[in-house]
């Protein structure tokens, strides 16, 4: 950090975190006067947008049926109505970071509720198959000094993750790519020609729904097994392409499938994913191969490590039996929302009143809402008790995961007069903790 | 006219700036409010860049603005949306024990309507 004015000063090496590309080489001018970021060196667009966007607005800590409130007075209302509730849910956590969602796993286990994270929505189908298939797996720096195959599959990079092709897997010069993107070789496939297909040497454009049809012919040809030619009536895609993709597949030195929500959110969820696991396993008889999923939200690796480091599984833990159950479709929040099974949700760090299915939306205005986050939403704004924090990297330190499970601890650039989500957090969890014992105590003493 | 189209929710890049503005202000309402559709199709169904359709399922409707994208970037019969609040209309609630919802790729009605 140094100081370049008598109010401004330049934090060195911050991380955007942003999206799942957390890149911590941003330099931030900031105005501590203004209490604003003026200049986010190396920012991509979303970045540069994350950084200038996020100031200190003149909005009241909390409001509790729309009316301001303190934040104690927000704990106070939070804790009863969590307390009170039969099936109490948490959902959200990709926008904060590990020290918060630590706290948020703990609130679900001491109230014997239910944590789910925005994984359920975006990579949870991989979470599944990872389960069934494996992983071969890789950090970003490995592929950049390394991966000479590069291929996206169902993602567009060039508008959610902007500097992954520049910082991690395209266009840099790493150890064994001397020449950068001139040594690399880049496929491209997904249903429509995005912003991030002219990256590519070659661009599949598949029929919509048909990605594991495709992927299962690229097994079938790994494998040295006949293919009929109807396969490009089927999915779009000739089979003479196919030939010719599979023998640089398994010709390269080190080959990388990422693949995106255009496998995930579609028919066929996690058999997509684990069709393309599977793939880069079967590759792996002939050469080194890697796959991995491009991932969303700045750390929602993240709470898939907390969430499963702390109860075993990496989202829709269930704790109603004192115990954590993992049951994806049951104890996953668009579910139990869509059921109407909840009757109260906590909600950090994301907005599903505005991304979740109607149903589950409805549902969610019908039950009493507690929010932590930055910025008003449509999930604030069908709140009973809203929490405006601290942004994590911006106001607050913490922990962050990058999407190939590497942490990254955050510099903050100025401080915020808000509270940070982990401080929200331990509070009301310590409040929930007393509640809880005298309401169990009493029934206790009831039996007795 | 009323056509079936298949919709493609996603992230854009003029989505994911606007959002960090406010996700309750114009600008990130109207870039999840505008569909993307292949020129040939908006010619077919006598639309121009700006007119409104309603976007419909069995799960619920969406009106949206329409915005052409060449043959060759966007395949005949396919829509894209910034998802958000409009797209959330479409998307129903069952996740066939997955957890998730099917979020891309599902089918919608398309008309023209007239809104001023
Ligand atoms: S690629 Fe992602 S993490 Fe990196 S600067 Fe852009 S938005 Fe931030």
């Amino acid at each position: 950090m140094s100081e370049i004015g008598q109010n401004l000063r330049v934090v060195e090496h911050a991380t955007c975190t942003f999206c799942g590309c957390v890149c911590d080489d941003m330099d931030l001018t900031v105005d501590l006067d203004a209490k604003r970021i003026t200049k986010a060196k190396n920012a991509c667009t979303l970045g540069r947008a994350w950084f200038a966007e996020h100031t200190i607005e003149d909005k009241p800590p909390a409001r509790i049926d729309g009316k301001p409130a303190t934040t104690a007075e927000a704990i106070e209302a939070a804790a009863q109505i969590l307390a009170g509730a039969r099936l109490p849910i948490i959902y959200g956590l990709s926008d904060t970071t590990c020290e918060a969602q630590r706290q948020a796993v703990a609130i679900a286990d001491l109230m014997h509720g239910n944590i789910d994270t925005t994984t359920s929505v975006c990579h949870g189908p991989s979470g599944i198959a990872f389960q069934g298939v494996g992983e071969s797996t890789a950090t970003l720096g490995e592929i950049k000094n390394r991966a000479d195959l590069v291929i996206y599959w169902g993602g567009n990079p060039a508008e959610s993750h902007p500097r992954h092709f520049t910082r991690y897997a395209v266009t840099p010069k790493g150890m064994y790519i001397p020449n950068g993107r001139k040594d690399r070789y880049v496929v491209l496939a997904d249903v429509r020609r995005t912003p991030s297909a002219p990256v590519a040497d070659l661009f599949l454009l598949v029929k919509p729904g048909r990605d594991f049809e495709l992927l299962w012919a690229l097994r079938a040809l790994v494998k040295g097994r006949k293919i009929d030619p109807s396969i490009e009536e089927s999915t779009g895609i000739p089979l003479a392409t196919l030939e010719t993709l599979v023998e640089r597949m398994k010709s390269c030195r080190y080959g990388v499938l990422f693949f995106g929500m255009g496998l995930t959110m579609t028919r066929g969820r996690h058999f997509n994913s684990g069709a393309i696991l599977a793939l880069a396993t079967d590759l792996n008889e002939y050469t080194h191969f890697v796959a991995k999923p491009v991932r969303g939200h700045g750390n929602v690796t993240g709470a898939d490590n907390v969430v499963s480091w702390q109860t075993g599984y990496p989202f829709g833990v269930n704790f109603s039996r004192g115990y954590p159950r993992f049951n994806p479709g049951e104890f996953t929040t668009v579910d139990l929302l869509s059921r109407g099974e909840a009757d109260a949700a906590l909600i950090i760090a994301s907005d599903p009143g505005s991304n979740f299915p109607k149903r589950a939306i409805e549902h969610l205005k019908r039950i009493p809402v507690i929010v932590l986050d930055a910025k008003d939403t449509d999930t604030t704004e069908l709140a009973r008790v809203a929490f405006r924090t601290a942004t994590y990297g911006i106001n607050t330190t913490g922990t962050v995961y990058r999407m190939d499970d590497v942490p990254i601890t955050l510099r903050p650039a100025f401080d915020s007069p808000f509270p940070g989500d982990e401080e929200v957090l331990t509070a009301l969890k310590d409040r929930l903790r007393v509640l809880l014992n005298e309401k169990r105590g009493g029934a206790l003493r009831k039996a007795a | 006219m009323v056509e079936t189209m298949i919709l493609i929710p996603g992230r854009s890049n003029k989505q994911g700036t606007s959002l960090n503005a406010g996700k309750l202000k114009h600008e990130y309402r109207e870039v999840t409010s505008t569909v993307e559709m292949n020129q040939d199709d908006m010619a077919r169904l006598c639309l121009k860049d700006g007119d409104a359709v309603r976007l419909s399922n069995t799960v619920g409707e969406a009106v949206v603005r329409c915005k052409g994208k060449k043959p060759s970037d966007l395949p005949s019969g396919m829509l894209f949306i910034a998802y958000g609040p409009p797209s959330s209309q479409l998307m129903g609630g069952d996740t066939a024990g997955s957890g998730m919802p099917i979020s891309k790729n599902f089918e919608v009605q398309v008309e023209r309507v007239d809104v001023p």
